[in-house]
C-alpha cells in the first residue's frame, strides 16, 4: 500500500488539492458541508496510516481509549470535583503515550506507537485539565472525533486547543472572509515548500551532508551545530507553514507555530517564538499548574524557589517526551539551566540596570548570545555529540 | 458581574502594581503587560493567587490568555465578569 505521510510526497499534496476542491469552492460562497468534512477526515486517517494497518490498529483503539476517558472523567467530574479523579484520567490519558515513548529502551513495546501519538495526546490531556478547570461541561463525540483526527496537524502539530477549534468550527466563515483565509493558506502552502522543500532540503544536502563535518574536530562539529539548527529550523517551520495553511483552507486557523525565532533576545523570548504551540502547551499545562499549586498549598516560602524547580520539571519532561535518551535528557537540562540563569540575571539587571534594554547594540549582542546558546542546546539534541558520553 | 467601581479598579491596579513591582501601571491602564515585560507566567500566577485572596475572584489559570487579560484594563473588566 502507498503510504500518505503527511506534507511527505508529491502524491499528498496532489490528494488534498483533489479532496479540497469542494471544500475551497464552498468556502467561497460562504458554505460548508460537514458531511462532506467528515468523509475527507476518515478517508484521511485511513490514507495516512494505509502502508502501516498495526498503526491504523494503534491509533483506533487510542482515540477510543481516550474518548472514553474524557466521556468518564466528565460525568465523574460533574458528580463529585476531586482531585483524585483527575489525576487518574491524567495518568491514564498519558499512559499509551509514556509507554511509547519508554519503547526507545524497550523496543517490544513500539507496537503500540503511530504517527502523531504525542500530538493527539496532547490534546487530550488539556481537555481533561479544561475539564477539571470547569471551562469544559460537554464534549460530544462528534467534536471530540473532528478535533483529534484534524488530518492536517494529525502528524506534528501544531497544537490547537479544543476550545479554540471548536469556536472555529462552530462559526462557517463567509465568503469574504473564507477568500483571506484562502489567500492566507496558500500563502503559507508555498512559504512551506521553500522552507522545507527549497532551503531545507538544500541544507541538508550540501551543508550537513559535506564530508567536511564528518571528523570530530572543533570546526567540524561548529559547522554542524550552525548547519542542524538551520536545518531544524526550515524543516519544522516548513512542515507548520503546510500544516497552518492547510487547515485554514478548512476554516480553521490553527495557531502559530515559529516566529523569528532566532531574533530572540533572551532564552525566555525563544521559547515565546521557537515551537510556539509545543511551548505554551508545557507552559500553561505544566510550568504554570506545577507552580499555581506549589504557591497557594505554600509548599515552600521561597517563591522564586518554586518557579526554578516549575522550569525543571517543564523542561525535564520535555527532554524525556523526546524520547527515553540521554542526549533528549541532557538537552531538557541544558534549557532549564539556561533559563533560571536568565532569570536570576534580569531580576538582577532590574536593580543593577547593567544590560539596557533599548540599546541596539546591546540588542544585536543578546540576540548573538541566545542564538548560540539555543544552536548549543540543538547539537546536543542532534545526538552528534553522543561520542562525549 | 458587577458594576467596576472606581474602589474595586483602585484594588486591582494595587495588587497589579505590587505583582509587577510597578508603579507606572497606575498611570497608564491601557499598557500591554505581557509585551512591556511586567508579567511573564511567573507574575501571572502571583497575579491570580492575589486575586483570590484579596478579592475573592478565582481564575482559573487556563482561562487567563494573554490577549483578553492584555493590560490593566482589560484585566479589570475580566475580573468584574468574573465576580
Amino acid at each position: 500500500m502507498i503510504s500518505f505521510i503527511p506534507y511527505a510526497s508529491f502524491r499528498f499534496f496532489c490528494l488534498i488539492a483533489v479532496l479540497l476542491l469542494p471544500v475551497i469552492i464552498l468556502g467561497l460562497m460562504g458554505k460548508r458541508n460537514l458531511l462532506y468534512n467528515d468523509c475527507v477526515a476518515i478517508l484521511m486517517t485511513f490514507l495516512i496510516f494505509a502502508a502501516q494497518p498495526a498503526q491504523l490498529i494503534s491509533f483506533l483503539i487510542f482515540i477510543i481509549w481516550e474518548a472514553v476517558l474524557i466521556r468518564g472523567y466528565l460525568a465523574l467530574r460533574a458528580r463529585k470535583n476531586t482531585g483524585l479523579y483527575f489525576y487518574i484520567a491524567i495518568v491514564l490519558s498519558v499512559l499509551p503515550l509514556f509507554l511509547v515513548k519508554l519503547s526507545a529502551d524497550v523496543t517490544s513495546l513500539s507496537v503500540l506507537g503511530f504517527l502523531g501519538i504525542s500530538y493527539v495526546s496532547f490534546k487530550s490531556i488539556q481537555m481533561i485539565i479544561d475539564i477539571r478547570d470547569g471551562l469544559l461541561k460537554e464534549v460530544p463525540l462528534s467534536q471530540f472525533f473532528r478535533f483529534i483526527t484534524f488530518f492536517p496537524t494529525i502528524s506534528s502539530g501544531p497544537i490547537d486547543r479544543y476550545r479554540r477549534f471548536k469556536s472555529d468550527m462552530d462559526q462557517i466563515p463567509s465568503a469574504l472572509t473564507y477568500r483571506t483565509l484562502l489567500y492566507h493558506g496558500l500563502n503559507k502552502i508555498f512559504l512551506g515548500f521553500l522552507y522545507k522543500y527549497i532551503i531545507g532540503y538544500l541544507i541538508h544536502k550540501y551543508w550537513m551532508g559535506s564530508p567536511l563535518l564528518d571528523s570530530n574536530t572543533f570546526s567540524s562539529i561548529l559547522l554542524y551545530m550552525y548547519g542542524y539548527s538551520m536545518y531544524l529550523f526550515f524543516d519544522f517551520a516548513g512542515y507548520s507553514h503546510f500544516a497552518i495553511g492547510v487547515s485554514s483552507l478548512m476554516g480553521i486557523q490553527t495557531p502559530e507555530n515559529f516566529n523569528k525565532p532566532f531574533l530572540s533576545r533572551n532564552i525566555k523570548d525563544f521559547w515565546n517564538r521557537w515551537h510556539m504551540s509545543l511551548s505554551f502547551w508545557f507552559r500553561d499545562f505544566i510550568y504554570m499548574r506545577f507552580v499555581y499549586t506549589a504557591v497557594k498549598n505554600k509548599w515552600l516560602k521561597n517563591r522564586y524557589l518554586i518557579s526554578d524547580i516549575g522550569i525543571t520539571v517543564n523542561f525535564l519532561v520535555m527532554g524525556f517526551w523526546h524520547g527515553f535518551m540521554l542526549h533528549y535528557i541532557i538537552y531538557g537540562i541544558y534549557h532549564a539551566i539556561a533559563f533560571i540563569l536568565f532569570d536570576k540575571f534580569e531580576r538582577w539587571n532590574k536593580t543593577h540596570h547593567l544590560w539596557a534594554k533599548d540599546n541596539p547594540w546591546v540588542h544585536g549582542l543578546s540576540i548573538v548570545i541566545t542564538f548560540h546558546v539555543v544552536c548549543f542546546s540543538f547539537l546536543i539534541f542532534s545526538g552528534r555529540l553522543n561520542f562525549l558520553w | 458581574m458587577i458594576e467596576i467601581t472606581q474602589e474595586f479598579t483602585d484594588k486591582v491596579f494595587s495588587i497589579l502594581a505590587d505583582v509587577c513591582d510597578s508603579e507606572e501601571i497606575k498611570a497608564n491602564p491601557n499598557m500591554k503587560l505581557f509585551d512591556e515585560g511586567l508579567l511573564d507566567s511567573f507574575g501571572t500566577i502571583s497575579l491570580v493567587v492575589e486575586f483570590e485572596q484579596q478579592l475573592n475572584i478565582s481564575v482559573p489559570i487556563s482561562d487567563f490568555n494573554r490577549d483578553d487579560w492584555a493590560t490593566p484594563m482589560m484585566i479589570v473588566q475580566q475580573l468584574a465578569k468574573r465576580k
